[in-house]
């Protein structure tokens, strides 16, 4: 079968590929789905009698530093999106390692936090706000392990860098789209879980 | 090794690069914001404004979003549409304690004390 | 044929298929159901013995077994039958033929997208296999009820988890196929409405769905890691006070839950709008009429749908301005839908129809529609919908539009692109027995439900009402209304005959059998296994160019250049 039209080029009237369009709409699904989440938070907090001091319950420096560490990848992820667009392999293999390495920082640094949560006999289930706490960043480290399913992909998986280069870098390009929308999801997550 | 390749958008590296610096600045910025001594309303605002623009930042810059084509706003604007249509609804309808209406208390705790809306029948069908 | 082919042919198969065998299976579930509301001490014939002491006592249903065969049958018809039977396996079967692409734009993503369907439908089935049975607190699975119900509903969770997300690729799949790949010269406005239909419905599902994702998540946690988040405090559970924190809100699953379900009702009629629409300007042989409209029409549905939810609502405790504000928004879609409806009925005026199988089915869809929505007004208006909320008058208003109106309308796809997939027509024959009896069974089921809901009768009752001295002078329409609901199961006897053997020895068709305008006909009969077309159509004309005055046929497909050198 010969491959659909308007993969890699643009269609004319549009002006997009389809899969940049793609992705793009099932980013606009994951607004509704996070922004529903925000919304149960922001129900839930107006609505308690008491809703404990979110900054002291968590610990506002891990996660700070786990913000520094998302935006770093996130910036090694397009980084990494240019040496592939510039044609430099060894270049992109080194910023798509290090995106790799950021998200798997982020992931210890939340196991860290979890487990001194769970040590401290806080779960879930102690208060409303450990329940949303604890819901919203757990799918949010869903969707980062997800990111880093394809970005090992992408990282191991090269034979299309050669056959068909321009696909290649698309493809980086859509699956740091995604990666950086996990990003904006967690700059909004660590101030309003965190700080307020 | 090989070519370099025509992509959509323009390879930038220095300006991701000037973002990247913005976001550690802003972030260090609502860290210290949050430690002092805003109203709660004032803290939300500034927190959510910080962070909605570090957003914007990365989506314009980093998911190219600066110079994409008109079938990706819409659907985009749409979405933000239905979202805020959500959260203004659900809260309209059941955030009595954010806007100080006492119909109810959609929470389970005991309501207020009111007077009651007509004279409470005299003996009759007790218990 | 791969049974993980890519094909969008070979998929929408798979979801036909699929959501047929759901289909029957949802209606053997409320069989069972209107056996037990007519003759209440009477054994279930054949099963009753053998389902076992957990969901029968001496063949007769327990209320546990009622109410989970309740709750399954509205989950398997909405989500596992009708919405992939509509969007699953027509919209991915049809879709590319008629914008004349070669397949839907991710062909890999169309395939997981049916078997996470599939995987959902089946982790939702396995619940009746678990201690407690299967979901059982209605298809809306409200808590705090639902939070505190048997394993089955986490099962029914976890399903919908699968399916929520089949959908949302399935649409992304959709919008970038009609989007990117509309054949050259099929513009939007050049797009049979059929493909309108399912580009609104697309945004919807994807748009609609992750708020019932979240919300799926947050009854899971709720059921499964102790959290409160729809547990109010202090509630009693069998005389106990429930060990949770409380401080959740149930009506904060409410929202979210009809924040999906309002648009999902519209995702189960758009499909049918427009299949009637496709089989209408054909059997009438009439130049369009209305395209603009109907068009506009669906895009302000699509639209609306998203701020009408509240009215699943009313009796939640909001106050008068949100009960004005959703009664408006509600009011107001119903105009869109009459638009559409009226622009088919003013189609047929003029026209010479063809009274074919699928043209009954779709002709029928009309009144039936119409009375449905009829219905909808006293539910849409909060003062009346006080005394009919909850009743079986809701459950008369909505089985009319999906049962002889959806339903309806997908018999007619059924029949009507048959001939195009198979290279055969079905029965004539047996095809109109079929739809006569199903139509006047639906009316005899349906028609009551509204009078006893009118009564007050609510619904979802094990006793069917019995047990309230103000139903009493309506209980009698039990039984009519499952003697009505045996006679549909007996007529689509025709329908599951007439499928199988037309399969094997139906009358040959040609590739354009019924003499039609749009691109799928223009294909060989099957469609090109990958790639549909033996070249790219082009389509140089709108969508329903019938009886153009001065052309040599009564139809120009739109695939055609020039009418003069018509074939």
């Amino acid at each position: 079968m010969d491959a659909l039209p308007y993969t890699t080029t643009a269609r004319p009237d549009t002006g997009l590929t389809s899969p940049k369009l793609g992705i793009w709409l099932f980013l606009a699904s994951e607004v509704m789905l996070f922004g529903s989440l925000f919304s149960a938070y922001v129900l839930l907090r107006t609505g308690a009698p008491f809703w404990p001091d979110q900054s002291e319950t968590l610990n506002v420096p891990l996660a700070a530093l786990n913000t520094v560490i998302l935006i770093s990848s996130s910036v090694t992820m397009v980084l990494a999106w240019a040496a592939a667009a510039a044609g430099n392999l060894s270049r992109y293999r080194l910023f798509m390692g290090l995106t790799l390495l950021g998200g798997a920082l982020f992931l210890v640094v939340k196991a860290i936090e979890y487990s001194d949560k769970f040590s401290h006999g806080l779960y879930p289930s102690t208060n409303n706000f450990l329940a949303i706490y604890f819901t919203m960043t757990g799918l949010h480290a869903i969707h980062v392990i997800a990111g880093m399913v394809v970005n090992a992909y992408l990282l191991g998986v090269t034979r299309m860098w050669r056959e068909d280069h321009l696909r290649f870098t698309n493809r980086v390009e859509i699956a740091g789209i995604y990666w950086h929308f996990v990003d904006v999801v967690w700059i909004f997550l660590f101030p309003v879980l965190y700080l307020l | 090794m090989s070519e370099p390749v025509a992509t959509a958008h323009a390879v930038n590296v220095r300006g991701y690069l000037s973002v990247f610096a913005t976001l550690l600045v802003l972030t260090l910025v609502t860290v210290g914001v949050a430690s002092l001594d805003l109203t709660e309303g004032m803290t939300v605002l500034v927190a959510v404004s910080i962070a909605t623009f570090k957003a914007g930042l990365v989506a314009l810059f980093f998911m190219h979003l600066k110079g994409e084509k008109p079938m990706v706003f819409w659907s985009l604007g749409l979405t933000g549409v239905l979202l805020v249509t959500l959260f203004a609804f659900v809260l309209w309808t059941e955030g009595d304690h954010l806007l100080g209406t006492k119909v109810g208390d959609a929470f389970g705790t005991a309501p207020a004390q009111t007077e009651p809306v007509s004279p409470k029948p005299q003996g009759g069908g007790g218990h | 044929m791969r049974v993980f082919s890519t094909d969008h042919k070979v998929i929408g198969l798979q979801y036909a298929f699929t959501s047929l065998a759901f289909l029957l299976i949802g209606f053997l579930f409320i069989l069972a159901i209107r056996w037990h509301l007519a003759w209440p001490t009477d054994a279930l014939p054949v099963v009753g013995k053998l389902l076992g002491e957990t969901r029968t006592v001496e063949g007769i249903l327990l209320p546990e077994f009622y109410l989970q065969l309740g709750a399954m049958h509205g989950t398997l018809m909405v989500f596992l039958a009708i919405v992939p039977l509509g969007v699953g396996a027509f919209g991915n079967y049809l879709i590319p033929l008629m914008i004349g692409a070669p397949d839907m734009a991710f062909p890999r993503l169309n395939a997981l997208s049916y078997w996470l369907y599939l995987a959902g439908g089946l982790v939702m089935m396995v619940g009746f296999f678990l201690p407690g049975g299967a979901a059982q607190s209605g298809w809306t699975s409200y808590p705090p009820l639902a939070d505190i119900a048997s394993m089955g509903q986490t099962a029914w969770l976890g399903g919908l988890f699968l399916l929520a997300t089949s959908s949302m690729v399935g649409s992304v799949n959709t919008i970038v196929t009609i989007v990117q790949l509309r054949t050259p010269g099929m513009t939007f406005m050049r797009m049979p409405f059929f493909i309108w239909a399912q580009l609104v419905t697309a945004f919807l599902l994807l748009l609609a769905f992750p708020p019932l994702q979240a919300a799926a998540v947050l009854q899971v946690m709720d059921r499964v890691a102790g959290t409160s988040f729809f547990l109010p405090t202090g509630l009693v559970v069998s005389e106990q006070v429930l060990k949770n924190v409380g401080g959740g809100s149930p009506i904060l699953w409410q929202h979210l839950f009809w924040f999906l379900g309002h648009p999902e009702v519209y995702v189960l009629i758009l499909p049918a709008f427009g299949i009637v629409s496709e089989v209408i300007r054909n059997i009438t042989r009439k130049p369009l009429w209305g395209y603009r409209a109907m068009v506009g029409s669906a895009v302000f549905i699509g639209f609306m749908s998203f701020i009408v939810w509240a009215h699943h609502m009313f009796l939640t405790g909001m106050g008068p301005t949100m009960g004005a504000f959703f009664q408006v928004t509600t009011m107001i879609i119903s105009v869109p839908s009459v638009i559409i409806v009226t622009a088919l009925l003013l189609s047929l005026y003029g026209g010479s129809i063809r009274f074919t199988v699928p043209g009954l089915f779709a002709l029928a869809f009309l009144p039936m529609f119409g009375l449905g929505g009829l219905t909808g007004l006293p539910l849409g208006l909060a003062a009346t919908d006080i005394p009919l909320h909850d009743t079986n008058y809701v459950v008369g208003h909505f089985h009319y539009l999906v049962a002889p109106g959806t339903i309806f309308a997908l018999f007619a796809g059924i029949y009507h692109w048959f001939p195009k997939i198979t290279g055969r027509f079905m029965n004539e024959t047996l095809g109109k027995i079929h739809f006569a009896g199903s139509l006047v069974a639906m009316n005899l089921i349906f028609f009551p439900m509204l009078i006893q809901g009118l009564t007050g009768v609510n619904r979802r009752l094990w006793d069917g009402g019995a047990s309230y001295q103000f139903a009493e002078p309506v209980l009698f329409l039990n039984t009519t209304m499952s003697h009505a609901a045996f006679l549909l199961g007996f007529f689509q006897l025709f329908f599951i005959v007439n499928l199988f053997v037309s399969l094997r020895s139906g009358r040959t068709a040609t590739a354009n059998p019924w003499e039609a305008t749009t691109l799928e006909w223009a294909t060989p009969t099957p469609p090109i296994p990958h790639g549909n077309f033996a070249q790219p159509p082009r389509a140089y004309r709108d969508p329903y160019e019938y009886s153009v005055p001065g052309a040599r046929t009564d139809f120009l497909p739109q695939n055609v250049a020039d009418e003069r050198a018509g074939t």
